[in-house]
């Protein structure tokens, strides 16, 4: 996994929750920082996807490693 | 981006299943950068009290699932016994807690601190003298003609 600027463990949360809390975070920096998500809601997988898409923020990395789901966004 | 993007919702439902999916879908849109407002009426309401006290009841419901699969051999009519509602929404919240899914409380403050416009219906409130100063702080109060200056302009508009 590259490098990265922050972190957000949202593990054990639900949808909408991982997404909000990513958007939250991601409005507290710079553009161009990266921030990595961690996440156990299978859904987010698609939703980080569709929310990079929407909010021209780049969905650089994900993937899956024991039950966890990982991301990697670059603020616009 | 879709910063332009506008979506209203008009929140008829006061039950604690129904109050979700307002909130979820508001707070989301407002995350994706959609301008939102949701239009609060008749027993929809009741999702602005400070306090709120929703519940679900599997009375009349019979796509709710019940635990022990009651739902498949329970008499329809014991639903309507005394404190199965209550019951029942307990058992709900603590489902719910377990899953990682938000209370009503933190998706309605998300959505407010999302900018999310939460218009009551003002003769909804005089039908039923509700009591505005039980209502969450920030509500604007409107009509059918103050939904329609903003739902007018929408790219998406839904009826819950």
């Amino acid at each position: 996994m590259a490098d990265f600027d922050q972190e957000l463990d949202a593990s054990g949360l639900n949808c909408p929750l991982p997404i909000l809390r990513a958007k939250k975070t991601l409005s507290g920096m710079e553009s161009g920082k990266i921030l990595h998500v961690i996440a156990t809601d299978p859904g987010s997988v698609k939703d980080f996807e569709a929310f990079a898409k929407q909010t021209g923020n780049e969905l650089m990395e994900s993937s899956e490693q024991g039950g966890k789901f990982q991301f990697l966004i670059k603020k616009a | 981006m879709s910063a332009e993007k506008k979506l209203a919702i008009i929140a008829t439902k006061g039950s604690l299943d129904w109050a979700y999916p307002p909130f979820i879908l508001a707070s989301t849109a407002a995350a994706l950068g959609y301008e939102t407002q949701i239009f609060f009426t008749f027993y929809g309401l009741q999702l602005l009290r400070k306090r709120l006290s929703l519940e679900v009841t599997p009375l009349g419901n019979p796509g709710m699932p019940m635990p022990m699969a009651m739902d498949k051999w329970f008499p329809v009519l014991l639903t309507a016994l005394p404190g199965m509602q209550s019951m029942m929404t307990t058992m709900m919240k603590k489902k719910m807690k377990a899953k990682g899914v938000a209370s009503i409380e933190e998706l309605r403050s998300l959505c407010q601190e999302a900018d999310v416009k939460l218009i009551a219906c003002q003769m909804t409130v005089d039908l039923f003298d509700m009591d505005t100063s039980e209502f969450i702080d920030g509500v604007e109060y409107g009509g059918a003609a103050t939904f329609f200056e903003f739902a007018g302009e929408t790219d998406i508009c839904l009826y819950i």
